[in-house]
């Protein structure tokens, strides 16, 4: 029996070897197969999205592999062109960017605020904001909406900005709080002994410090913003030049219906921020989705 | 027009940080001329003032409001009690939306967390595991819509006697000879299941990642030694990894339980709520921009708050315990 376990843990002949992969295909076969069902639906919206329109409305996807090949990048060019995605890409940015930078920055600011400095009703202050964090944001919508529109704001990019800032600061300030408050006093006493203010501390030490933890929160939140949908269509109504992405998309499946060359193509440039931040920091990017799956 | 644009984006990028961090610089050398005893007092409150003033403008002020007009009618004019609430649990279009809520909430939980516990456990015994991984976490790099859009397209459906474009139908039909072509989003006898698919779909790499790596923080002696007793597989997993992982489990089915009940891009993009899909969110979506009614839409979004604050109130006191303790 002993044998056997050193066996699987350290094959060393090629017969140990292709005994151990033998009794370990059905392992691979059901794996393997896991993956492929995964990938397929990405690959037939990607395989399709480069066919030209007839061929696409009449045959499957998989057919694109036999002779003749048939590939087109018009969809994309039609897409961009006329669809508004062009538009709606720079949209989407414009959004999510301030949208991320605003509520790290001042979240940054409590959180320091909330680790080494004291005040009256510090401890209870937190616990409201980490009960703030699960608070599903639809519990916000109408008197935010009210609001924005007294306020001329809706329609605008600063109203969004705001808005998915309130909605991703309890997150922020918890995470970077935990993080902030766990760098070691010493630091901050030699810094005070050198004379710096707690303006230069935060932006000369802690901020640095932080990366880790701000690269995480801030993947995050970038990908949450540029993947939502409800806060946008709310706040924005449907306003085309304001519109980001993913209400572009939405209302194309509305109007066009079984338009497969649009929607295929629209859907893969939307895609395509969010597959090239997972793929080059795909640390930081487990990271922070794991740690802000708890939001509201 | 690009002139804006380029301002806009200037704004954006530069400008926002930018006063960010003059505001601080200017709430320093404001409270620098004070006393340095109102100084320590002032500026922890002046630190915290962007946040409070956010919170407090855009979630706790709204949170009450809401409640209030829950309990009001359609145009927040009169005061109707818990007529809205005594709407949603008798009128039967809402008793659907109630039933879908339920159906996404038992099966996309069990189904997603079944499902991670199975590929992390596999995953874990081979050597393309890193490969493995990132394919089955990639969905959720992606956007709902994106994600309803794919989807839409593997449930195409076409007459039967046609070439089937969508995936699935082709597939199926190939396969089994008397099946018939299905029009999945469309029969109310599967269209919730075919919705609830999209969403195991994406999130399934969430449970893997974070159950997976609970799994690898099992000192593996225990494991060994369990395996040089003679313990089959099965029975090592039943008996040491799952009681192991169990809070693991537990925190992975509140965070997904808390995501689902708020479901929403997922319906909007694919049925928009037609054909007896409609959950809870979409239903709030449509009371407020096709009816108009602010009351029931206020109703059913207290309705989510009050499912989700058992685990606020766990959160405030697992994080909370871990505050204090620093």
């Amino acid at each position: 029996m002993k044998g056997t376990v050193i066996n699987l843990a350290k094959p060393k002949s090629l017969a140990a070897r292709l005994i151990r992969f033998v009794r370990q295909s059905p392992l691979h076969a059901i794996l393997i197969c896991i993956c492929i069902l995964w990938m397929v639906p990405t690959l037939g919206l990607f395989i399709s999205s480069l066919r030209p329109r007839p061929l696409i409305l009449s045959t499957g996807w998989w057919t694109a592999f036999t002779t003749p090949f048939q590939f087109t990048i018009k969809n994309y060019l039609h897409v961009i062109q006329r669809a508004n995605m062009g538009r709606s890409f720079f949209n989407s940015l414009m959004i999510s960017i301030p949208s991320t930078v605003m509520p790290i920055l001042i979240a940054a600011f409590a959180a320091y605020a909330f680790s080494w400095m004291h005040f009256p009703g510090r401890d209870t202050l937190f616990l409201i904001i980490i009960g703030l964090l699960v608070v599903p944001l639809q519990m916000t919508l109408i008197p935010i909406l009210r609001l924005f529109n007294r306020l001329g704001l809706t329609g605008t990019f600063g109203g969004i900005w705001i808005a998915h800032t309130a909605y991703g600061l309890p997150f922020a300030i918890y995470l970077l709080r935990n993080f902030i408050g766990g760098i070691p006093e010493d630091i901050f006493e030699s810094a005070f002994l050198d004379g710096a203010s707690h303006f230069q501390i935060l932006y000369r030490i802690v901020l640095p410090i932080s990366v880790p933890a701000i690269a995480s929160l801030a993947i995050f939140q970038f990908m949450w913003v540029w993947n939502d949908l409800l806060v946008a269509l709310i706040y924005l109504g449907g306003t085309p030049e304001v519109a980001p992405m993913t209400v572009t998309i939405s209302n194309l499946v509305n109007s066009y219906g079984g338009g497969w060359e649009f929607l295929t193509s629209a859907a893969f440039i939307s895609m395509i921020l969010p597959l090239v931040v997972f793929f080059s920091l795909q640390r930081y990017f487990i990271r922070g989705i794991l740690a802000g799956s708890i939001k509201g | 027009m690009i002139f804006t644009v380029i301002v806009l984006a200037l704004i954006a990028i530069v400008g926002v940080p930018a006063g960010l961090t003059l505001y601080l610089f200017f709430v320093e050398k404001g409270i620098s001329k004070l006393s340095p005893k109102y100084r320590k007092k002032m500026r922890p409150w002046l630190w915290l003032a962007p946040a409070l003033i956010i919170l407090t403008v855009f979630l706790l002020y709204p949170v009450i409001n809401t409640i209030v007009l829950s309990l009001m009618n359609e145009d927040s004019t009169e005061f109707v009690g818990l007529k809205n609430y005594i709407g949603i649990f008798t009128e039967s279009d809402m008793l659907i939306v109630l039933r879908n809520n339920a159906l996404w909430l038992v099966f996309f939980t069990l189904v997603t967390v079944t499902f991670g516990l199975l590929i992390a456990v596999l995953t874990d015994r081979v050597k393309y595991e890193a490969v493995a991984k990132a394919l089955i976490f990639l969905p959720m790099a992606i956007s709902f819509v994106a994600a309803g859009v794919i989807w839409k397209f593997m449930y195409e459906f076409k007459p039967k006697g046609t070439p089937q474009i969508g995936t699935i139908n082709a597939a199926l039909t190939s396969l089994f000879h008397s099946f018939e072509p299905q029009a999945w989003l469309f029969n109310p006898k599967i269209n919730n299941w075919a919705l609830i698919v999209v969403g195991i779909w994406m999130w399934t790499g969430f449970a893997m990642v974070i159950l997976s790596a609970s799994i690898k923080n099992i000192p593996k002696e225990i494991v060994e030694a369990a395996r040089i007793d003679g313990a089959p597989e099965l029975q090592i997993f039943v008996r040491i990894t799952l009681p192991l992982i169990k809070p693991t489990i537990v925190v992975v089915t509140t965070t997904l339980i808390i995501n689902v009940l708020k479901i929403f891009d997922i319906v909007y993009v694919m049925t928009n709520g037609i054909l007896g899909t409609e959950v809870i969110a979409n239903r709030m979506y449509k009371e407020m921009f096709n009816f108009l009614n602010f009351g029931m839409a206020g109703a059913l979004a207290v309705l989510l708050l009050i499912a989700i604050i058992p685990v606020m109130l766990m959160n405030i006191r697992r994080f909370g315990e871990g505050a204090k303790r620093r």
